[in-house]
């Protein structure tokens, strides 16, 4: 199991803040096709690869990252702290 | 060195106070404070600042280290704020110190630089009870590649 974590206008439009899900994809942009085909929420959220980021284990990663040792894999939008 | 990512308001000038009490041999002293930005009621009522727990403090720390690692400073503080923030309010604030000014300046810009696009903060800006995600500025992005 995998847990997903979502933030800002994502966990919006995904309706949820988190959830653990079991997968066979090997990379993170394995897991956004298999998610995109789970339901029209994913599919929109995850339509432009530029308009967010992904975390693996709270370390930004890129989009063919393995996932193979993941635990918590986080997907958000370009950061605005400061 | 201190890290802090709170939901409470911080006295700026209390936090100024306290760090700068435990300097020694110090020359320069810089801080930087970011406040929320407009007028009640007319461009903004609030703003909702999300973080990512865990990774926030795993980030910012990274962030200090490098600097460190970077330039010759003595010290260096980060406050970051998330919740809800009224206009007028503190969001954060960095402080560092140095031998030399030209080195507390630079550490504490690029401190800023990357907290602003590298720690996992977003905002969000309540006016008349619709929320909007503040986008990234390029700007922001591009200025990471003058380090």
């Amino acid at each position: 199991m995998i847990d997903l974590i979502y933030f800002s206008w994502i966990r919006e439009r995904i309706g949820k803040p988190s959830e653990s899900i079991e997968t066979r994809a090997a990379t993170v942009i394995e897991l956004i096709e298999e998610l995109k085909k789970k339901d029209i929420r994913y599919s929109e959220v995850f339509s432009d690869l530029g308009s967010f980021r992904v975390a693996i284990n709270q370390e930004l990663a890129n989009f063919d990252a393995s996932i193979i040792e993941a635990k918590e894999i986080a997907f958000f939008p370009p950061m605005t702290g400061g | 060195m201190r890290i802090s990512v709170q939901n409470e308001f911080f006295d700026f000038s209390k936090e100024v106070e306290n760090f700068s009490s435990k300097l020694d041999n110090v020359g320069a002293l810089v801080t930087f404070t970011g406040i929320v930005r407009g007028q009640k009621s007319k461009t903004l009522d609030y703003m909702l600042i999300e973080h990512y727990p865990g990774m926030t403090e795993t980030q910012i720390k990274l962030i200090v280290e490098e600097t460190f690692k970077r330039w010759r400073i003595c010290d260096a503080l980060v406050i970051h704020r998330y919740g809800k923030l009224e206009p007028g309010e503190p969001i954060m604030m960095v402080a560092t110190a140095a031998r030399h000014r030209k080195e507390a300046f630079e550490a504490a810009e690029y401190l800023m630089d990357y907290l602003k696009s590298r720690a996992p903060f977003w905002k969000k800006e309540i006016l008349n009870g619709e929320g909007n995600w503040v986008d990234a500025a390029s700007v922001d992005e591009a200025a990471l590649s003058r380090w």
